[in-house]
Formats: structure tokens, C-alpha cells, sequence
């Protein structure tokens, strides 16, 4: 066996000299050896100019618990496909299913045509079709995902992860490359769970406030929270009372391992694949170093934890010390965690932490005030910020971390739409209005932010290379995330998208757009645009504002990213948890056509 | 630490030597801070690292490359202001694994890491905070040619019939789902001094967020004898705010005197969380009554619940047919405690106190009825 690791050692160090072709093992990503007919967790691997994925379906059995599956090539996750940066590929999917299907490439820049969006970028694939994303030669390198745009079938399991390599040296070096994605398993169906949603009474939570509960909240606290209709404890809308979290495909107890060798480096590539659940990542003892965020790299930062949203992804890197290292994927209500072991050897097993206690919302979620760190200016990471973005009217700090701080809370207006600018349709969808929406791209998360160690937060990235379009914005917008807890919807500026099909969001070609999102909900918001990547506008300098495809709002607060409008065609801008979506958190986004404007060109392009 | 330096940055490698700023004249207020990366450099190089010439220059403002006086050059690789300096202090380089140092670019690990993290100690000045531009980014609409393109660039694409289904169902599933909801909120056998009985009261509804079918029912009697009143309502379910729906509509009365009511009420959550549904009606014979519910759910346990529940029935009119009084008619407060076995599904015990009040409770005991009943409630609370 040894021998065989050392082989394998050697192997991996000469693929990470050359092209950084990483061959993953089989085990390490939890593909079954040994086919059979129900579907398998883990998956295999595709690569090269042509690829064929099939949408299947079956049984699938998750630590003892059943469910019916929705899998591509027969696992769940789906098969890892792996890209090169500079080439193009042909990815002809048959949909073997009895309803349409799609695969959207999350992350990738590509023809709108072939973004995978049925309604939106393309018809859908039809039950027998067999659909070409014709795909020329990939702009980008890093670690993004696919996953299913058609209904709720990406709960059932219809995902994988996408590598693609880069054309150059990855300035990313390690001795071993994998794959860590997240999700969920359960046994309900999804269209079960948005019904229960819909019908409420905080059906998945059961981490509620109740006479004998441990929660540090006051008779005041507890009494003020009832006055606004909302509960202090609603974290996450889908918990652990339901889902099994998964690492590949595996539950907690199935055992999903990575084997180094001690003094090896580990990149990780993490990849939040699931619906509706924002995981808090860390490896109790071990400081790691992010170095990528939704795929494109960053300067490093290390820390010891870090929040990942819906369909974020992360690369990290870490040099393991010891027999073996638990990673924790801890949902981020607590309910539950993906386990997977960093093992020296086969079997070796570390010590996996219990659940920490579940967070409480705080006056920073409805608005009041803004999440600690906020304000940290330190490290000299101001050159270069946009001042105006910033909210300088941040009112002064302190209780943010306290449940309620003691505050009276009396006379205070919960709704106030006077607030809210005209283009906002005020009606039963807004059971909330942000008193005082401050920039909250330096919270590490809820329930994160008194946590004994460093833990990651936007302010911390800052791109590796230089963006490629320094053009201070022509104009900028706003817009609000807004909802109601108590009837479920869900949406932008308190239109559903069924209000707004044919009313789209416009942007000019290659106009240059400063878009600043505005929670007016006390949930976080994974927000996600299609086919493009945007600059988080955290305080790094203008040309290393980091790129991304997701971006966190945090409840009752605001982000801002700069935008490029340079992809010709409709693209999806929706929420990225999956049942918000389903509610109406989605919009359409134009970008009109290039026309006879001239291709712009651009710092780094050749 | 080693890991850090042993990470090679390739992308930032080859920028380093388009930094040599020695040829311009740097502000002097760059100098502290120079001095100090110059020193560490010195370091690095008595360590026996080449450390290449300008790998401490300032930053430069990409964002405005008119303006400094370095117009041409490619300033936007330069920047290590950025670097966690907060992570690097008290590093130690003696730990450092030296062996796998080899060729290693310190131009790409920010050489201004001994700069102290404290703001207080930064140099605004060459931050260039000077030539940031403060000026507010205009809001408005779109310019014209944002509307350039077609209204539906797939159309172009895959053709307008080939997209239609898809879009409806896009519309249809982000926002558009109808929900059947029916809930039995109190079905249960009711234990009293004289003969025993049950009472219903289910609701219903179809719909979407806004507009929904809303169907009620409401019934009780003794076992062994007719029923004592009974009910069908059917209304149509407007939202008017975040938590509350107004409701018109039709009752029928399944018992007694024929009565058809218009009803016109409003249902919904109230502040600290009363579910409420207060209701008038105006009979086919012209009275006038109305009704006002209202229940609490307290969670004692995650799945143990404590639910206080009032009615107050009222009349504009003596209604003697239907032994109703003028005013307020009766008074119902009840509590039950309930357990969820599942959220859908939660068997309860409780007591029930029903007062008929004042003309009523005249009528009541002209028929022989007593005006005060305590009701032992055992039921179920279900819904699907």
C-alpha cells in the first residue's frame, strides 16, 4: 500500500510540475468501484473535446435512509468534468428523465445560448433529447460547478463539479488536488419541501424559542421578536431536521477520506452544490490558506474557518499535521455537518467536534446596526476604496453581537417603505424594511463573528491578478432583496419574476454598472448573476476588487459590485437558494448586443 | 509561513521587474515606509534571496494613471498594500524551510509585511487618497442603448415557438405556484355534564400568495342527537399587507332556520403572533353579526405547545329564533396543549369554557339550556 502511495505521490508531483493535471483517485472522490443499480454517491471524472453526460434517476439509499435521486452518469454528485482554459469542449447531454431537463455551467463564460437556463438562455431538454453545449475555447481556469436549471431537480441530485485547468503554470502549487462538494440528501421530495415552506409554521426548524430553551434572550427580547412576527431562530428555511449533509455524495458517517502524506500541501477545492444551506467550513486545529473564491484566484489568506454560501466555491490550501484532520462543513444553523477526514493513512480517523451551539439573529440582521468587523480598517486595506459605497453614516458600533443589546426596541418601525426607493413595489411580498442597510462585506456570517479565531470574510479577498477593466462606474443602481417570511415569497425590489418576465434588467454593452444589493430580509441572500463575473466593491484597490459569481448579502445590510456588461444576451440573476428562486427571487438580465461596437481590449487579454 | 513562500505566484512574478520606479522621483512621504521594506529587503538578501530592485515601491493608482505622472506603465500588477499584514506579523523566518525556497519571487509576497497593521501608523499619503475620485456615481436609468437588443435574445436563436413552453413554465415555477392547503385546526370529542359531544372546524384554501379560495367549516353536536349548528363558508382571499387577507364571501348555515350570510371579514397574524379571523355577516333575513378568533401557540418544548384560544360571538339585533341576543351573544376561551408528532399531526387534551351572555343566556335557559358549559376537549390538529 505504501509503495502504491509513493507511486502515486510521484505521480501527483509531476502533474502539478506540467500542466497541473491532477489525476483524482477514484476513493478520494467516493466513486464506487463496484457498479450497481441504484445510485451511486462520489463520481467519476470526464474530460476532453467531446463529452457525453446522461440525466438519469433511481433510488438512492444515504446512511440507511432512502429517497429517489435524480443523477447524472449514474452518481451523485454527477461526474467531475474537467476543462482546459483555452480550448473548447462539446458537451452533448441526454435527458433519459420524463420531464425536461437542463445543465447550466455555473460560473463559466460561454455564449448565452449554451448558459443552460430553459426559459431563459435555451428551450430545455426535452425527455429523450439528447442537447450540444457548443462551447468555444474557455476564457477562465479555476473550480466552478453544474448543475440542473430545470425546476427543483438540483435538491434531487442533479450536480457535479467543473475543474478547469489553466493554459499557463497554476500559481496555485500543491502536491494534491481535490474536490470537496457540499450538499444535502433527503429522503422528501423537493416540490414536498417547498410546499412545506409555504405552509409554514417554521416547519424544518426545530431549534425554535420555547419556554425551556437555552437561548440567551431576554423576557424583553423574546417579547419583541413576537411583536414583529419573526423568530430570532430562523437561520436556515430547510435544517438538518431533514437533510443529510453531504461531502461527494456521503453522509457524516460514510467516510469520505483524502489521504496525504505528512509535509504534503492539500488544495481543496470546496464547492457549496447544495439548495439551500450555507455551511460554516473549518478543520478544528489546523490553519489553512484561501487562495480562490468562485474560481478565480486570490492573494492568500489564512484562516481557520469560513462561511460558503450557495454555489460560492473556495479554494483553499493546507499543509495537515498528523495521523489525520477532520474537515467540518457545519450547516450554518448547526442543525447538522458534512464530515470528510484528511487521513495519513487509510482509516486514520480524527476526533469530530460536536455541533456548536445555533446562532441567534441579531440587530445587525434586521438593519439596525452593522455586523462586527465591519469596520476593520486595519491592515492598511483602504487603499483605493470607494468611499461613497461605504456608507460613511455607519452609526456607532457595539451590540451588534448581543442578541439584542437590551435595546428598547419600542416605537420602532419594522416596515417602514418611506425608506424604500420608487422603483419597489410595496405590497404583502415586503414584511421588512432595512432601517439602516450598511455595507456588511466584512461580516464573516451568522453566528460567526465571536468565534475565538480568524475566519474569512470579503473584506479579506483581493484578486490575484489585475481585473481587467479600471473604468470607475457610469452609473449605479440599487436593489433590494426583500420578502415574507410568513407567506414564503421571495424577490427583487418586491416584484416576484412573475411580475416582471417580459421587464428585465437592461445594461448597455460593455457598460460599466456599480450595482449595490440591499437586504431587506432578515435571511442571507446567496445572490447569483449568470455569465458574468463581478467585482466585489470590499475596499481592495479598484484593479483588485475581487471577481465573483455569488455574492452574500447579509440580512438587513448591503454589498456592492461593480459589473462590466460584456456577455451579449439574457442571462439569470436570482437568489441561489434553491426555494427562494422557486418563490420569485429571479430576474431576467439583458445585456444588449455588441453590435458594431469594437471587441474592448483589455489589461491581461492578449 | 513556508507555505506562503513556497506558493509560487507566477502571475505576479513577471511584473516585478516593470516595477523599477528608480528613475522616478517618489513623494517623500513614501520614504518612512521605504525605509522600513528596504530593511526588510536587506534582510531577505542577507538570507541569501534575490530580492529584485523596486520590489518595495509604492503603490500606484491604477484606477487614475493620468494623473501620477507614470502614464504607460502597467502599475496594476503593483499593488501590495494588499497583503494580511494583521497574519504576518511576528513571523519568524528562522522556521522557514529554506530548501524548498529556491527560486522563490519575494516580490510577489508583499515586502511592506513589516509594516504595522495599525492605522494609526499608515501613511494616508501614500495611499494616495488625494487623487481618489469622491465624486458620487450618478444614478438613473439605463442608457438608450441598454434597449438595443432584442426583447428576447433566445428567440434569435432557437426561435420564438421553440422557447414559448419553456418560458411560461419559468414564469410558472419562479413565483407562480398555487398551493392546496387544508387544516383540521380543532376536530375533537367533547366531554360535559350532560351528553357528551364533538365539534369540527376545518379550513382550506387554493391558491397563490395574493388571491386564494378560501373554504371554512365549522360544526358541532351531541352524539346521540342532531346537530346543534353547522356551517360551510366560502370566500374569496385577498392579501392586503404582509400578514393579513381580506375575505368576502358566502356562509351557509347547515342547521336550523335557513340562513345564507354575506360575509366580509379579515384573517391573519398579529403582532406578537396571534393568529386572528374576525368576520361579519348580514343574513338573507338582514341581521347583522360578527365573530372574532384569536389563538396563541406557545412552544414549551420543540414539539409541545400550549395554545390559549378565544371566540366572541356579537349580534346588532335580538335574533330570538336563533337565540341570539343583542350585543354581545357569547364568550368561548379554551386551552389546549398539543403535541407534534409531526408538524402535520398533533393529537391535543384541553378545556373549553362556553358563556352565553346576557339576552342570550335569557334564551338559552328559556329553553332549558344552561348558559355556562365547561368542555374536556381530546382532539387533533392535523393539516396537509
Amino acid at each position: 500500500m505504501s509503495e502504491l502511495l509513493v507511486s502515486r505521490r510521484r505521480l501527483l508531483g509531476a502533474g502539478a510540475l506540467g500542466a497541473g493535471a491532477l489525476a483524482l483517485p477514484a476513493w478520494a472522490r467516493g466513486a464506487d468501484l463496484h457498479g450497481n443499480e441504484s445510485i451511486r454517491p462520489g463520481f467519476d471524472e470526464v474530460s476532453g473535446r467531446d463529452i457525453a453526460l446522461t440525466i438519469g434517476e433511481g433510488p438512492r439509499v444515504v446512511q440507511g435512509r432512502r429517497g429517489h435521486a435524480i443523477a447524472v452518469n449514474g452518481s451523485v454528485p454527477g461526474p467531475l468534468v474537467r476543462l482546459k482554459e483555452g480550448q473548447p469542449v462539446r458537451l452533448a447531454v441526454t435527458n433519459t428523465l420524463d420531464e425536461d431537463s437542463s445543465i447550466h455551467w455555473h460560473g463559466l463564460l460561454l455564449p448565452f445560448q449554451f448558459d443552460g437556463v430553459p426559459g431563459v438562455s435555451f428551450p430545455g431538454i426535452k425527455p429523450g433529447e439528447t442537447f450540444v453545449y457548443d462551447i468555444p475555447a474557455l476564457r477562465q481556469s479555476g473550480t466552478y460547478w453544474w448543475h440542473s436549471h430545470s425546476g427543483l431537480q438540483e435538491q434531487a441530485g442533479h450536480y457535479g463539479p467543473i475543474v478547469v485547468e489553466p493554459a499557463a503554470t497554476d500559481p496555485v502549487q500543491a502536491d494534491r488536488d481535490y474536490v470537496l462538494l457540499l450538499s444535502e440528501f433527503t429522503p422528501l421530495h423537493p416540490h414536498t419541501i417547498m410546499d412545506k415552506l409555504k405552509k409554514g409554521e417554521g416547519y424544518f426548524n426545530y431549534q425554535q424559542n420555547t419556554w425551556t430553551d437555552d437561548y440567551p434572550l431576554s423576557g424583553e427580547d423574546r417579547r419583541m421578536w413576537a411583536r414583529m412576527r419573526m423568530m430570532a431562530t430562523d437561520i436556515l428555511d430547510v435544517t438538518g431536521s431533514t437533510y443529510t449533509y453531504l461531502a461527494n455524495g456521503r453522509g457524516p458517517e460514510e467516510g469520505l477520506e483524502y489521504l496525504f502524506n505528512p509535509g504534503e500541501r492539500v488544495r481543496l477545492r470546496i464547492i457549496n452544490g447544495s439548495a439551500m444551506t450555507f455551511f460554516n467550513v473549518r478543520i478544528p486545529g489546523v490553519k489553512f490558506w484561501v487562495v480562490g473564491a468562485d474560481g478565480q484566484n486570490v492573494r492568500p489568506v489564512e484562516v481557520e474557518e469560513f462561511q460558503i454560501g450557495t454555489a460560492e466555491t473556495y479554494d483553499i490550501v493546507v499543509e495537515p499535521t498528523g495521523e489525520a484532520r477532520t474537515i467540518i462543513a457545519e450547516s450554518m444553523d448547526r442543525s447538522g455537518m458534512a464530515v470528510a477526514t484528511l487521513a495519513s493513512r487509510p482509516g486514520a480517523r480524527a476526533s469530530v467536534p460536536p455541533l456548536r451551539d445555533p446562532p441567534l439573529l441579531t440587530m445587525a440582521d434586521m438593519g439596525m446596526n452593522h455586523g462586527s468587523g465591519g469596520m476593520d480598517h486595519g491592515g492598511g486595506d483602504m487603499a483605493g476604496m470607494d468611499h461613497s459605497a461605504m456608507g460613511h453614516d455607519m452609526p456607532s458600533q457595539g451590540a451588534a453581537a448581543e442578541p439584542m443589546g437590551g435595546m428598547d426596541m419600542s416605537g420602532m418601525n419594522m416596515r417602514d417603505t418611506s425608506k424604500l426607493p420608487s422603483d419597489v413595489r410595496i405590497g404583502p411580498g415586503i414584511d421588512m424594511v432595512s432601517m439602516n442597510p450598511v455595507d456588511r462585506m466584512g461580516d464573516p456570517g451568522l453566528g460567526l463573528d465571536n468565534v475565538p479565531h480568524k475566519v474569512l470574510n470579503y473584506r479579506d479577498l483581493v484578486a490575484l491578478e489585475s481585473n481587467d477593466d479600471l473604468r470607475r462606474p457610469s452609473r449605479q443602481m440599487e436593489i433590494h432583496l426583500t420578502g415574507n417570511m410568513e407567506r414564503y415569497m421571495w424577490s427583487f425590489d418586491g416584484k416576484k419574476f412573475t411580475a416582471v418576465s417580459d421587464d428585465p434588467i437592461r445594461f448597455a454593452y460593455n457598460e460599466r454598472v456599480r450595482v449595490k444589493l440591499v437586504n431587506d430580509t432578515m435571511m442571507a441572500h446567496p445572490i447569483h448573476l449568470h455569465g458574468h463575473f463581478f467585482e466585489l466593491v470590499n475596499g481592495a484597490p479598484a484593479d483588485r476588487q475581487p471577481q465573483k459569481h455569488t455574492v452574500i448579502v447579509q440580512p438587513g445590510g448591503s454589498a456592492t459590485f461593480d459589473l462590466t456588461a460584456d456577455e451579449e444576451g439574457d442571462w439569470a440573476f436570482h437568489c441561489h437558494l434553491l426555494y427562494h428562486m422557486h418563490s420569485g427571487m429571479f430576474q431576467i438580465v439583458t445585456v444588449a448586443p455588441r453590435g458594431n461596437q469594437p471587441d474592448v481590449k483589455r489589461v491581461g487579454e492578449d | 509561513m513556508r507555505l506562503l513562500v513556497a506558493m509560487l505566484f507566477v502571475s505576479t512574478a513577471a511584473p516585478a521587474i516593470a516595477q523599477d520606479h528608480s528613475g522616478h522621483a517618489m513623494p517623500s512621504a513614501q520614504s518612512p515606509a521605504q525605509t522600513e521594506c528596504e530593511k526588510e529587503a536587506e534582510r531577505h538578501r542577507a538570507m541569501g534571496h534575490s530580492v529584485p530592485e523596486g520590489a518595495c515601491a509604492p503603490k500606484a493608482q491604477p484606477t487614475e494613471p493620468a494623473q501620477d505622472g507614470h502614464t504607460g506603465m502597467d502599475h496594476s500588477q503593483m499593488d501590495h498594500s494588499q497583503m494580511d499584514h494583521s497574519q504576518m506579523q511576528g513571523m519568524d523566518h528562522s522556521t522557514m524551510d529554506h530548501a524548498k525556497m529556491e527560486g522563490m519571487d519575494h516580490s510577489a509576497m508583499g515586502h511592506k509585511n513589516t509594516q504595522q497593521p495599525e492605522q494609526t501608523t499608515m501613511d494616508h499619503g501614500a495611499m494616495g487618497h488625494g487623487t481618489m475620485d469622491m465624486t458620487p456615481i450618478p444614478e438613473g436609468a439605463p442608457p438608450a442603448a441598454a434597449g438595443s437588443g432584442p426583447p428576447r435574445a433566445a428567440d434569435a436563436i432557437w426561435g420564438a415557438d421553440a422557447m414559448r413552453a419553456s418560458r411560461n413554465a419559468l414564469r410558472t415555477e419562479n413565483g407562480g405556484m398555487k398551493v392546496f392547503w387544508f387544516q383540521g385546526d380543532r376536530a375533537e370529542y367533547r366531554a360535559r355534564e350532560d351528553s357528551d359531544g364533538y365539534l369540527w372546524d376545518v379550513q382550506s384554501y387554493y391558491g397563490g400568495d395574493t388571491d386564494k379560495f378560501w373554504f371554512k367549516s365549522e360544526g358541532e353536536g351531541a352524539f346521540g342527537e342532531q346537530l346543534e349548528s353547522a356551517e360551510i363558508q366560502g370566500l374569496w382571499s385577498h392579501a392586503i399587507g404582509p400578514w393579513w387577507d381580506l375575505q368576502v364571501g358566502v356562509r351557509q348555515d347547515l342547521t336550523g332556520p335557513e340562513r345564507t350570510h354575506a360575509v366580509i371579514g379579515v384573517q391573519g397574524l398579529a403582532p406578537y403572533t396571534f393568529e386572528l379571523d374576525a368576520a361579519a355577516f348580514l343574513s338573507n333575513k338582514g341581521d347583522l353579526t360578527a365573530s372574532v378568533e384569536g389563538e396563541l401557540d406557545q412552544r414549551i418544548t420543540q414539539r409541545l405547545l400550549l395554545q390559549p384560544r378565544a371566540e366572541v360571538s356579537l349580534s346588532a339585533q335580538d335574533i330570538p329564533e336563533l337565540g341570539i341576543g343583542a350585543g354581545l351573544d357569547s364568550v368561548e376561551l379554551g386551552l389546549r396543549l398539543r403535541y407534534e408528532i409531526a408538524r402535520e399531526f398533533a393529537p391535543y387534551i384541553g378545556v373549553e369554557q362556553e358563556w352565553k351572555v346576557g339576552q342570550s343566556a335569557d334564551y338559552a335557559r328559556l329553553a332549558g339550556e344552561d348558559p355556562s358549559v365547561t368542555n374536556y376537549v381530546v382532539g387533533v390538529r392535523f393539516w396537509f
